[in-house]
């Protein structure tokens, strides 16, 4: 592990949340945004572990902090699936562009 | 160059290229399929740095629970085979551009700090470590984040079971 410095594992991270940036932005469907923003997610989640063992290796926060971040981001996913699902029924698309009206 | 750096690059190589193929892919379900062998590969890159306990959650939360949630909801809602439309030509330049010039400027920034040397290095992170910490009600302890988590996830699935639920019976 000590031979490889912790400036590289970070731009490991800042690579991956930047390629989740760019798939937030170019996609359009519900889904495809949903797996950018847990690319998004992951790439935060590096960067506590990559610290909590680089940096404090006394302390175990960093552990904490991912695995809080991993349960959010569950209940994240199963609540935007929860909707998308309801959004076809009404709409029979998950594009967000036709998706342009909040009660029906 | 040592093995375990090497061991290092090849699974870093593996998560950015399974990530960029899983947002760019037009075939929804392959890009579920790479968006899967990313996160196995930073799981791998946890057991790398020796955090055994936060690998299995990461594979036994994202890769067992998320993915296979997005794959039953691909297959609920689209039309199997066709293609995703291809992003408008001015969004795509503007998006690489902006999130080339982001990792640019955070690369830079990086390379330029200075990092504090590492503390005493002590306990490592076991799960006996792990699960005592986490359910301390002492000075450093997590049971106060640990009982509003479990609130929030509880919260999630009544929100989920209420979305999904049918508002109005069918007529026929």
């Amino acid at each position: 592990m000590n031979q490889v410095p912790l400036t590289h594992m970070l731009i490991v991270s800042t690579g991956l949340f930047f390629i989740g940036m760019y798939g937030l932005f170019t996609r359009r469907n519900l889904i495809t945004m949903l797996m950018s923003i847990e690319l998004i997610l992951n790439s935060v989640n590096i960067n506590f572990i990559a610290f909590n063992k680089y940096l404090y290796p006394q302390t175990l926060e960093g552990v904490f902090f991912t695995l809080f971040v991993i349960a959010i981001a569950a209940a994240e996913a199963a609540v935007a699936i929860a909707i998308i699902i309801n959004l076809y029924r009404n709409f029979h698309s998950i594009d967000v562009e036709t998706a342009d009206e909040m009660k029906f | 160059m040592s093995a375990s750096a090497v061991v290092f690059y090849i699974l870093s190589a593996l998560i950015l290229v399974s990530a960029l193929l899983a947002v760019t892919s037009r075939k929804i379900f392959r890009s579920a399929i790479w968006l899967l062998f990313s996160l196995t590969g930073i799981a791998g890159l946890y057991f790398w740095l020796q955090m055994e306990f936060v690998a299995a959650v990461q594979i036994v939360v994202y890769v067992g629970g998320i993915v296979v949630l997005i794959i039953f909801s691909i297959f609920l809602t689209q039309q199997s085979g066709k293609d995703l439309p291809a992003p408008l030509r001015g969004r795509a330049i503007f998006s690489i551009l902006a999130a080339v010039a982001g990792f640019i400027l955070t690369a830079a920034l990086l390379r330029g700090y200075a990092f504090p040397a590492p503390g005493q290095p002590a306990p490592t992170a076991t799960i006996n470590n792990i699960g005592a910490q986490l359910l301390s009600t002492k000075e450093h302890g997590y049971v106060l984040p640990f009982e509003v988590i479990s609130i929030l996830l509880l919260a999630a699935m009544i929100g989920c079971i209420v979305i999904a639920m049918k508002t109005k019976p069918e007529t026929k």
